[in-house]
C-alpha cells in the first residue's frame, strides 16, 4: 500500500473524475481537512455550477475568495475575472480600466483561441501558489473528460504561441505544475464499472500527456458489505421458497421487502467491491482513500465534515 | 407529469429523432442503446443507435467491439426474445468528431486545393476540437446527416458529456453566429488594416500584447481558409437548428436521483421549453425500489430486531436452518435497513422534483449489477417500452 500521509504536504491539489462521483465533496472535504490542521486553505471551483457553494454553507461563492471558515476559503472560477486581474496585475497598461464590455470579446478570442480559457483558469490557481497567498491550493477542477486539456494548457500553448506575454508565463506553470513535490491530481471515483474505467484511463493519460503528478484516488459512497459470507446464505434462503412464505406468515410481507432491500444492497456492494479490486490491482502504486457512503439525507457541510473525518481515518 | 410508463413506447413509435441529454454519469448510453434495443425489438424498420465512446463492454454487448468509427448492424439473433426474432432492424455507430470535422470541411469546401489546405493547416486539430463546442455542434449535424440520408426510421444519439448542457441546444446558433461575428471579420481583414485599427482600439492592442501577433496571425490564416466554407457552414447550420425544433425530434432527459444530475435535468427541461424545443420525457435511472420508502417496511425491520424466540424457532424449521443464523440475520438485516431507507427516501424527495416538471416521468429500477451485457440490456428496455403498468 502507498502512503497517502503527505498529501496535504503538496501545495495544489486538483480534485478531479467522473461526472456524479462526488468530486466537489472531496475537494471540499479535503479543504476542510487542511484547515483543521491549521492550513490556510484556498478551494476553487472550475465550472461553476454552484456545487462548491452547497457544500458549505450555501452561500454564493464569486471569484473574490470567501472565508466559509476559519482558514477556509472559497472561490468560483471566472475566466473574465481572471483575464481582468492578469491584466491589472501584468499589462499595466491605463486602457485595462476600459477592458469591460472589451473582456467579452476577449471571451471570444479565448472560444476560438485554443488554450487560452484553460490558461486563464489555471493560470489563476497557479498564480495562488506561486505567490504563497495559501499554504494549499485545492481545486475542483473539470471532470475526467476535461482535466487533460486544463492541466494541460499551459504546455499547449507554449507549443502553439511563438511569443507574447502568455508564453513568457508558461514556464513557470509548467515547472510547477510537473513538480509532484508541488503539485497533485486527486482523481475521486465510485465502485461502479464506468468510473473505475474511467479513472484507470485518466491515470494512464495524465502521465502520458501531462506530467502531473497522480497524488491519490478516492474511492467514495462505498456500500458497507455488513453481512458475513454466512449471513448471505442465510438471506438467501430466507428470501426463497419454501421460507419466504414461511417469513411472510410469522412477520408479515413488510419483512420480505427488507430483506429484499438487504438482499439488493448486499450484492451491489459485491458488485462494488469487485470494481475496487480491479481499481486496487491496476493502479497498484497510488495510494487509495476509502470513503464510505455516509447515507445522510442530502449532501452540504455536514456530509464534507463526515467525508473529512473518513479521510482522516484513512491516514490523510 | 406524474410517472409515464408508455411514455417512451409512444415516442419510438411516432418520432425520428430522439436526442438523449443529461448529466454526466447517468446512464445516458446505456439508456440510449437500451431505447435501441426496445424499437428494434418491437416496431418495425430501421433503427440507429449514435453514441460517444461507450464502455467497451456495452460496445461488446452490441456486437460491435472492433468496428472503429464506421455503422454497424447489430445481429438479429441477439435481439432474439423467447425465440421471436425481432420486428425491426437496429444499427449502432460511434461518434468520431474528428472524423466528422474532416468529413464537414471536404463537404463544405469550395475546392479539393482549399480542403487540403485546411487540413493540413497546423492549427486545424486543435481549433476545430475546442471551438464553438465544436463536439456539441458535430452530434448534432451527424444527427441531422444520418436522418437526411433517410437510410433510419429512428435516429437516437447520444449527446457528448457537456460541460453545460446548453452548450449542446446552442452549437448550432453559435456555429452561424461565429461566421456573422466580429471575431471572424477581424481575424481575416488583412494585416495592415489590423495594424491601423489596433491603434484606435485598445483591445487589439492588448490581445496583441497578451497573445503576440505571430500567434494571432496563425489563426488568422486559418480563418480566412475557413471563411472560404461560410455558405454551407451556415445552410447547414440552420438546418441543424430546425432540427432541434422539428415535430419528428424528442429530447430525452437522463438523470439519476442524485442532487447534481437532478438539478441540471430541471435546468434543461425548463431551458428546452423557453427555445420551443420539444421534450419527449424525463427518465429517471437507477431508482431504488419504492416499497423501501414506506413507513410499514421501516417497522417491519424494528420488530425484526426484536423477534420473540418462537416465532425465530418456527422459521429456522420452515427454512431448515439453525434458530441462532436465522435470528442473527433478521437482527442484522433489520439494522442495516434504516440506512437504505434513508437513501430511499433521499431518492424519494428528488423523483418528486422530477415528476413536478413539465414532462412525462419514466423510471427505471437500479438493476443488481451494471449494465454490460444484452441481457441486463433488454431487461432495461423492456422496463423503458413497457405497454402496461406492470414489471
Amino acid at each position: 500500500m502507498v502512503e497517502i500521509g503527505s498529501l496535504l504536504d503538496r501545495r495544489l491539489l486538483f480534485v478531479t473524475g467522473k461526472g456524479g462521483v462526488g468530486k466537489t465533496t472531496v475537494a471540499a472535504a479535503l479543504g476542510e481537512l487542511a484547515a483543521r490542521r491549521g492550513l490556510r486553505v484556498l478551494v476553487c471551483e472550475m465550472d461553476a455550477k454552484g456545487a462548491l457553494a452547497a457544500a458549505f454553507d450555501g452561500r454564493e461563492l464569486r471569484f473574490e475568495p470567501s472565508e466559509v471558515r476559519p482558514n477556509l476559503f472559497a472561490m468560483t472560477m471566472s475566466t473574465e475575472d481572471s483575464l481582468r486581474e492578469y491584466l491589472r496585475l501584468f499589462v499595466r497598461i491605463p486602457l485595462v480600466g476600459r477592458i469591460g464590455p472589451l473582456a467579452r470579446t476577449f471571451d471570444f478570442v479565448a472560444d476560438a483561441a485554443p488554450g487560452v480559457k484553460e490558461i486563464l483558469a489555471i493560470g489563476k490557481v497557479c498564480y495562488e501558489v506561486r505567490e504563497r497567498h495559501y499554504d494549499i491550493v485545492i481545486v475542483d477542477a473539470e471532470a475526467t473528460g476535461h482535466i487533460v486539456a486544463q492541466v494541460g494548457a499551459p504546455a499547449a500553448i507554449r507549443d502553439l504561441v511563438q511569443v507574447g506575454l502568455v508564453r513568457d508565463q508558461t514556464a513557470w506553470m509548467i515547472e510547477m505544475l510537473h513538480d509532484a513535490a508541488t503539485t497533485g491530481a486527486v482523481i475521486t471515483t465510485t465502485a461502479e464499472e464506468m468510473p473505475v474505467v474511467e479513472t484507470i484511463e485518466l491515470v494512464d493519460t495524465l502521465r502520458s500527456a501531462t506530467g502531473v503528478d497522480v497524488a491519490a484516488l478516492v474511492a467514495n459512497r462505498l456500500l458497507p458489505n455488513r453481512l458475513t459470507g454466512r449471513d448471505e446464505d442465510v438471506l438467501a434462503t430466507l428470501t426463497a421458497q419454501p421460507a419466504r412464505r414461511a417469513v411472510s406468515e410469522a412477520i408479515g410481507d413488510p419483512a420480505l421487502v427488507v430483506l429484499d432491500a438487504v438482499a439488493h444492497a448486499q450484492q451491489r456492494a459485491a458488485v462494488g467491491a469487485r470494481h475496487l479490486l480491479r481499481l486496487q490491482t491496476e493502479i497498484d502504486d497510488v495510494a487509495i482513500a476509502l470513503v464510505p457512503e455516509m447515507f445522510a439525507r442530502s449532501g452540504g457541510p455536514r456530509v464534507v465534515g463526515l467525508v473529512a473525518d473518513a479521510l482522516a481515518e484513512e491516514g490523510l | 407529469m406524474a410517472v409515464d410508463r408508455r411514455a417512451v413506447r409512444r415516442l419510438i413509435a411516432t418520432k425520428e429523432m430522439l436526442i438523449v441529454c443529461g448529466s454526466g454519469g447517468t446512464g445516458k448510453t446505456t439508456v440510449a442503446a437500451a431505447i435501441g434495443v426496445g424499437a428494434a425489438s418491437t416496431v418495425p424498420g430501421r433503427t440507429l443507435v449514435l453514441t460517444v465512446d461507450p464502455a467497451r463492454r456495452l460496445a461488446t454487448a452490441l456486437g460491435i467491439a472492433d468496428t472503429g468509427a464506421g455503422i454497424v448492424q447489430v445481429p438479429a439473433e441477439r435481439l432474439q426474445v423467447d425465440g421471436q426474432p425481432p420486428r425491426g432492424e437496429l444499427f449502432v455507430g460511434m461518434l468520431d468528431t474528428q472524423a466528422g470535422w474532416d468529413e464537414l470541411i471536404n463537404r463544405h469546401a469550395p475546392d479539393t486545393v482549399s480542403a487540403t489546405q485546411i487540413l493540413g493547416n497546423p492549427l486545424y486539430r486543435n481549433i476545430t476540437r475546442r471551438f464553438v463546442h465544436s463536439h456539441d455542434y458535430l452530434a448534432m449535424e451527424q444527427l441531422h446527416e444520418l436522418h437526411a440520408t433517410g437510410a433510419y426510421d429512428l435516429v437516437i444519439i447520444d449527446t457528448p458529456p457537456s460541460r453545460n448542457a446548453l452548450d449542446l441546444l446552442d452549437a448550432p446558433r453559435r456555429m452561424r453566429e461565429f461566421f456573422g461575428g466580429r471575431l471572424l471579420k477581424w481575424l481575416t481583414v488583412p494585416y495592415r488594416s489590423r495594424l491601423f485599427s489596433a491603434a484606435t482600439q485598445p483591445f487589439y492592442t492588448v490581445a496583441d500584447r497578451v497573445l503576440g501577433s505571430r500567434f494571432l496571425r496563425d489563426i488568422a490564416d486559418f480563418f480566412i481558409l475557413f471563411q472560404r466554407m461560410e455558405k454551407g457552414f451556415v445552410r447547414r447550420a440552420v438546418e441543424v437548428e430546425q432540427l432541434l425544433h422539428d415535430d419528428r425530434t424528442a429530447f430525452l432527459v437522463v438523470s439519476t436521483l442524485d442532487p447534481a444530475p437532478v438539478h441540471e435535468a430541471r435546468f434543461l427541461v425548463a431551458e428546452l421549453a423557453r427555445r420551443g424545443m420539444p421534450i419527449g420525457a424525463v427518465v429517471a435511472n437507477r431508482v431504488l425500489p419504492q416499497i423501501i420508502r414506506g413507513r410499514v417496511a421501516n417497522n417491519a425491520a424494528r420488530q425484526m430486531t426484536a423477534l420473540d424466540a418462537g416465532v425465530v424457532a418456527d422459521l429456522a424449521a420452515a427454512a431448515d436452518i439453525h434458530a441462532s443464523d436465522v435470528a442473527a440475520v433478521l437482527t442484522a438485516a433489520g439494522g442495516v435497513f434504516p440506512d437504505l431507507a434513508v437513501l430511499a427516501d433521499r431518492e424519494s424527495e428528488r423523483q418528486r422534483e422530477l415528476a413536478s416538471l413539465d414532462a412525462p416521468l419514466v423510471t427505471l429500477a437500479l438493476l443488481d449489477g451494471d449494465v454490460t451485457d444484452l441481457d441486463a440490456l433488454r431487461r432495461l428496455s423492456s422496463a423503458l417500452v413497457a405497454e402496461t403498468d406492470s414489471g
